[in-house]
């Protein structure tokens, strides 16, 4: 294989990388504090997506709409997350997994039929920004300027997340009420509110990302449930609660994918499904996460 | 003066197993009141109701004239009720001064306990202010468990068996420690199993026995009559 034909293979397992790492570490983040696996999650992906369509259709014929359209989607998806957590959400946090599974997959049930009944099932597609129209060429690939804009942000959120969860205040609280809320709460810290801002900055982190990914894909129904079983796959590889799991296992998932495509054109997704296999019978609890008490 | 802190008749269960059958006591500010008694008579559960952290079923406990049964621990804390876990309950992945630093910040009760104090209080504290918590002995993990609620500033300290499982020489240590915080002024109510180390630092004692309070009074009462004490404490 020619090392250009490599590495363009590898640029685009990239970019399928950051979008899974920015949906996978809002899921990650979720679980590992509110202790919460949320099914719904890539329902926000896909309602993000669908609004950021929505604004652009209404701005248009404006051709800057996008910037707007995906800011107000994020927005509108962490209110959505506001009101899911508050009215709902934090009812579940002492009952059973069970339970906690069957209300986030309802949420996904009802929020998909209602995002049919408002945008239909037809394709909708979204025109990248004219800022971000070209192309780079580099290292004799051509790579669309857009995707590289998606890197480097997507890059630039990971590294904050980082930095906030490790060297401020409340990246430190965030992390005591994942090892021990009632503790937490016990020394005088409202671990109510925490879980909101938590469950809000995850979704809309996912409302962003799918406004994000609307200039790449197509956006139909059904794109939520895709999307939140590659981020499982990412979290499972990784290691769920895990931050740099998450960006390991999405590094890993883009590549497999765009190298697996190489080997089974066919059956891509085949090869991710197996190192999740083997991953889950050699390490069950993911490459840097670890057991369960 | 109405006492700081009124525990009024709590009854407490865990589901359907009640621990506490109408347990009442008081403390004044300045006092150290011990709950003393053996393995499940309901001092930890007496703790953890007055924290908000287990809801009485029957009861109040007034706080500085205020009812404050039902409210959520962290309103308890910010009203000036430190609670120092039995079980420690360090935050394993955070390091000393994380730990520090989060309880500070929860409380949001500025005063004399800075960081600053408590390592002077805790001088090991100091020296590994990097390691994390996890990673710390039993001792060093009880000394901070007090430094951390202690960074909130509280006027109460609950402290819960704060000597159990630990080295003779290290809980000698925490009575001393214990002792200059009481001398400090600050009112503390300790849950103990054991006699001396109530003693040690006790104004006043409540014995208690099967989630009632079996005797009260002056801790001079047991000093002098180690008869009584016995009795008290034998099943």
């Amino acid at each position: 294989m020619e090392l250009q034909f490599i590495f363009s293979q590898f640029l685009s397992g990239l970019t399928t990388a950051i979008f899974l790492f920015l949906i996978a570490s809002g899921l990650s983040l979720v679980f590992g504090v509110l202790r919460v696996l949320n099914f719904a999650h890539g329902t926000f992906y896909m309602l993000g997506a669908y609004i950021a369509w929505q604004v652009v259709h209404w701005l248009s014929p404006s051709k800057e709409a996008f910037w707007p359209a995906a800011l107000l989607a994020a927005g509108a998806i962490a209110v959505l997350g506001l009101l899911v957590e508050r009215l709902m959400f934090r009812y579940l946090y002492d009952k059973e997994e069970l339970y906690q599974l069957l209300f986030t997959y309802a949420l996904v049930l009802i929020l998909g039929d209602a995002a049919k009944i408002v945008w239909g099932t037809e394709q909708l597609s979204v025109t990248r920004p004219p800022v971000l129209e070209g192309s780079l060429r580099v290292m004799g690939t051509l790579i669309p300027e857009y995707n590289l804009f998606v890197m480097i942000l997507g890059s630039a959120i990971a590294v904050g997340f980082w930095v906030i969860l490790t060297r401020t205040g409340v990246g430190r609280m965030i992390r005591a009420a994942a090892m021990d809320r009632e503790m937490l709460g016990a020394l005088g810290a409202n671990v109510g509110w925490l879980y909101t801002g938590v469950f809000v900055v995850s979704s809309f982190l996912a409302g962003l990302s799918g406004a994000l990914v609307t200039p790449i894909k197509a956006i139909v129904p059904g794109m939520d449930v895709e999307i939140i079983v590659e981020a499982f796959i990412v979290v499972v590889i990784g290691g769920l609660g895990s931050f740099w799991g998450t960006f390991l296992g999405a590094l890993i998932y883009g590549q497999v994918l765009s190298f697996g495509i190489l080997i089974f054109p066919r059956f891509s997704i085949f090869s991710v499904f197996a190192l999740m296999a083997v991953i889950l019978i050699v390490r069950p609890w993911g490459l840097l996460g670890r057991p369960l008490r | 003066m109405a006492a700081l802190l009124q525990v009024e008749n709590l009854h407490t269960a865990y589901g359907l197993s009640k621990v506490l059958f109408g347990i009442s006591a008081e403390i004044d500010a300045g006092e150290c009141v011990v709950l003393l008694g053996r393995n499940g008579v309901g001092k930890s559960t007496t703790i953890k109701s007055i924290m908000g952290l287990l809801t009485p079923a029957q009861g109040r406990v007034v706080w500085k004239g205020q009812d404050i049964t039902g409210w959520a621990p962290h309103r308890i804390a910010r009203a000036g009720i430190g609670f120092v876990p039995e079980d420690r309950r360090v935050f394993p992945e955070l390091s000393v001064w994380e730990n520090l630093d989060i309880a500070a910040r929860a409380a949001r009760r500025p005063g004399h306990w800075t960081m600053d104090a408590v390592y002077d209080l805790f001088p090991q504290l100091a020296s590994m202010r990097n390691r994390m918590g996890g990673y710390l002995s039993g001792g060093e993990q009880q000394m901070l468990t007090i430094a951390r609620t202690l960074m909130g500033n509280p006027e109460l300290l609950l402290l819960d068996e704060p000597s159990e499982g630990l080295a003779p020489l290290v809980v000698d240590m925490l009575l001393e420690k214990i002792g200059e915080l009481k001398r400090g002024g600050l009112t503390i109510l300790l849950a103990e199993q054991g006699l001396e180390f109530s003693l040690a630092l006790a104004d006043r004692v409540y014995v208690l026995e099967k989630g009632t309070v079996r005797h009260s009074g002056p801790s001079r009462e047991l000093r002098e009559d180690r008869a009584l004490a016995d009795r008290l404490l034998a099943l």
